[in-house]
């Protein structure tokens, strides 16, 4: 008890003394540390950079507040910009069955861009013909990034959705490889990687970008993007742009504008559609496509393939 | 049950009925010791293929981007199929107060068991990345039906394991005391496992009323099994597969398959354990007409499913229903549906064919016919997408079932013996407690 009491009275002095003592040191560590850091930004004062925000705003900062990110950090920020989509935006494609000749310079392009091997299409360029009776066409087939897409709901662990500018991604981060999407899938759209995807130089260095898909992964699915990624660059999809022949047009629906990936010329794409009786592939399953096709009339290149100008029974089913 | 036995009579029939069913545990011949070297050997060969399946990829199989899902889907269904049986006997038919299914309660559980574990496996196996599996729990998406066969898969699986092991209870206690001829170990393991039991009226008590519950329970959950299972299927806009009886063409299906495997296991056991007083040829003639009656229901799904798209040939669903009747799947689906469904159901109408060893016959059939069936269900429909099959190489437009393939799917038939197989060399496989209670043993007797 004694020694209690007399350890209160003493108290607020050594206390007092503790504090001040505290107080001096950590004063004159944040005076010198703040000169020391005043003087580092001085140095590199007037050096600004620009950089690209996650959501695609402009900015300029002085390079001294810039840190480079880790490869977890930046797998991270892909990851989250990727899972919400460019805002205000509502994607859609138009393709022009008339003017589709088979020139498959979509698919390579878009093959060279996504590490796919030959035989794994994002895109594909099928032979069609709707009856006996009709003419075989020429039908460029990318996913469809369906309003009401049956490949997202069945997932289960969230590896592929649908985001709010309507693109329906894959995270290979995530899947699992249980393929359940591919048979939800009633267009075919999506593609597995059985074996080790395709060697491209420098993707063992690559962190992965979901928008892109790249890089590939064994056991996991991957899938058209819409070319998300050049998307983000405000630059038109990878097959859009390297059609030799007009056929794609590439837009936002919100702005009702689509712009064609050869010619460059930009319409609206209500009238696109209205005036050439455009249609989606198999709308009785309700899916809701986002790829608008124009029939194949008044064609600028007749059906021709080895030699053939029609499609033989079991070809076209 | 009958009279309670004399003091002297009960002991006799106790020690006869015990030297009858513990036989499988003491017996350690050469066959059994070459069945054991045997499967081990698949199940490692099998296990083997697929660590070369890991390696490389799941392009070992002939599985590609069409048919997506093949041969170890289709034995996945099968699987899940036969592991219904445990709630069709021990559940349903106990619960109508059937005393003749007694001595195969065991039989039924033990293959439910068997056949759900292997289910789990073969679809962790028929994944891409099974290394990321436990993301299913990480990031559980309940919209998924895959998230429900899950969360079903593993409530009966449990509940399945209880209902092996509550009614083994009182058995358990038994051979701790009197199984003599066993290592001590064995015999201590015998005796935890027993959860002291006495064989008092209120240990009897609670023991009844749980295992009352739990045949309650697994009724729908068992249900729920294999029609989310055939909701894997329905839940697609895919031609042969959507279809709004597929839940109820599933599970009356998987009593067809869970019937003829019960059966198959019944003969084998009759004849190596040489257990005729107890699985007798009134039992074969039971399940036999069990066989009949889930087959002819089985019969009429299969009608429904086959003859109303038949009858419209809607372009992709005639495209599917061709390919069956008279495409290059046509052999195989006659064998499955004659030879496993209308022949078996003629021929068991017949009393002479009900005895054991046709009737062993015939269910092996049926099972393997079962089998088929489910690869009928799967493979077909991946063939026929909605747009065409167009630009890539031969071996994406068909789909003939890899070595690998083979290796790996043997693996689960092998591995699912193999618990078989454990179960009856550990524990009675027929109820010894249940079945001397019921030629009125006295329950001293048991337990002293």
């Amino acid at each position: 008890m004694e020694n209690n009491n007399n350890d209160t009275k003493e108290n607020p002095r050594r206390k007092f003394i503790k504090n001040f003592g505290l107080t001096i040191g950590l004063g004159a560590l944040a005076t010198g540390g703040t000169l020391y850091v005043a003087k580092h930004i001085e140095q590199k004062k007037g050096k600004t950079v620009k950089v690209l925000t996650h959501d695609g705003q402009l900015a300029e900062v002085d390079s001294s507040q810039l840190a480079v990110m880790s490869k977890k950090e930046i797998l991270e920020s892909n990851q989250k910009r990727g899972f919400e989509g460019l805002r205000g935006k509502k994607w859609v494609m138009v393709i022009d069955l008339a003017k589709c000749r088979n020139a498959r310079m979509c698919i390579s392009a878009c093959q060279q861009a996504h590490h796919l091997r030959p035989e794994q299409y994002h895109i594909n360029t099928l032979m069609m013909q709707d009856s006996k009776d009709t003419k075989p066409y020429f039908m460029p087939k990318p996913c469809y990034h369906c309003d009401n897409p049956p490949c997202t709901k069945v997932c289960p662990v969230n590896a592929t959705w649908k985001r709010s500018d309507g693109i329906v991604l894959i995270n290979n981060e995530r899947c699992i490889g249980c393929r359940f999407c591919m048979a939800a899938c009633p267009y075919s759209a999506r593609v597995f990687n059985w074996f080790e995807p395709l060697e491209v130089e420098g993707d063992d260095e690559k962190v992965y970008d979901v928008e892109l898909n790249v890089p590939q992964k064994k056991g996991t699915i991957t899938k058209c993007l819409f070319s998300a990624d050049r998307l983000r660059e405000g630059k038109l999809p990878y097959c859009v742009s390297s059609c030799p022949n007009g056929v794609y047009w590439f837009g936002d629906k919100n702005e009702d504008a689509v712009t064609n990936g050869t010619t460059g010329e930009t319409t609206r794409f209500s009238d696109l559609i209205r005036e050439n009786a455009g249609y989606t592939v198999h709308e009785e399953l309700g899916t809701k496509p986002q790829v608008f096709y124009l029939p194949a009339k008044n064609r600028l290149f007749p059906f021709q393939h080895e030699g053939k100008t029609e499609l033989d029974n079991n070809e076209h089913i | 049950m009958s009279e309670i036995l004399s003091k002297e009579e009960s002991k006799k029939v106790l020690s006869k009925i015990e030297e009858d069913l513990y036989s499988p545990i003491k017996k350690h011949d050469e066959l059994s010791v070459f069945w054991l070297v045997l499967l081990i050997t698949i199940v490692a060969v099998g296990f083997y293929a697929w660590t070369h399946q890991l390696k490389v990829g799941l392009g070992v199989t002939a599985l590609r981007d069409y048919v997506s899902w093949g041969m170890y889907l289709g034995n996945f269904v099968f699987f899940v199929a036969v592991s219904l049986i445990g709630m069709l006997i021990s559940s349903v038919l106990q619960l109508l107060g059937y005393k003749w299914i007694t001595p195969i309660t065991r039989i039924a559980e033990q293959v439910a068991i068997a056949a759900v574990a292997l289910a789990g496996i073969i679809i962790v196996m028929d994944m891409g990345r099974p290394d990321r599996v436990l993301n299913v729990i990480k990031n559980a998406r309940f919209a998924s039906p895959i998230l429900w066969d899950v969360t079903v898969i593993t409530t009966y699986l449990t509940i399945s394991a209880l209902l092996l092991f509550l009614p083994l209870i009182p058995d358990l206690a038994m051979m701790s005391k009197r199984l003599t001829g066993i290592p001590k170990w064995q015999q201590n393991i015998y005796k935890i496992l027993s959860l002291n039991w006495k064989g008092n009226q209120e240990q009897l008590r609670l023991l009844t009323n749980a295992i009352r519950i739990l045949l309650i329970l697994i009724i729908p959950v068992a249900l729920s099994i294999h029609t989310v299972t055939s909701w894997l299927f329905a839940a697609t806009l895919r031609p042969g597969w959507d279809s709004t009886i597929f839940g109820a063409y599933f599970v009356t299906g998987a009593f067809v398959a869970g019937v003829a495997a019960v059966l198959v296991v019944m003969y084998i056991y009759q004849k190596r354990y040489k257990l005729q007083d107890y699985i007798t040829d009134k039992h074969f003639d039971m399940m036999c007409k069990l066989l009949v009656l889930t087959a002819l229901v089985y019969l009429y799904f299969n009608i429904n499913e086959f003859l109303v798209p038949a009858y419209k040939m809607r372009k992709m669903e005639g495209a599917h229903i061709h390919e069956l009747f008279s495409g290059k799947f046509a052999p195989l689906f006659y064998l499955v549906m004659l030879g496993g469904l209308i022949i078996p159901i003629i021929l068991l109408l017949f009393t002479k064919m009900r005895k054991p060893f046709p009737a062993f016959i015939i269910a092996l059939a049926v099972l393997i016919a079962s089998w088929f069936k489910r690869y009928l269900i799967v493979v077909p429909t991946m063939l026929h997408p909605y747009l065409p099959m167009q630009n890539v190489p031969d071996n994406f437009k068909t789909y003939v079932p890899t070595g690998t393939e083979i290796l790996v799917t043997s693996f689960s038939i092998g591995a699912a013996i193999l618990i078989i197989n454990i179960l009856a060399k550990v524990f009675p496989v027929v109820p010894v407690w249940e079945t001397a209670h019921q030629k009125g043993v006295r329950n001293e007797d048991m337990f002293e």
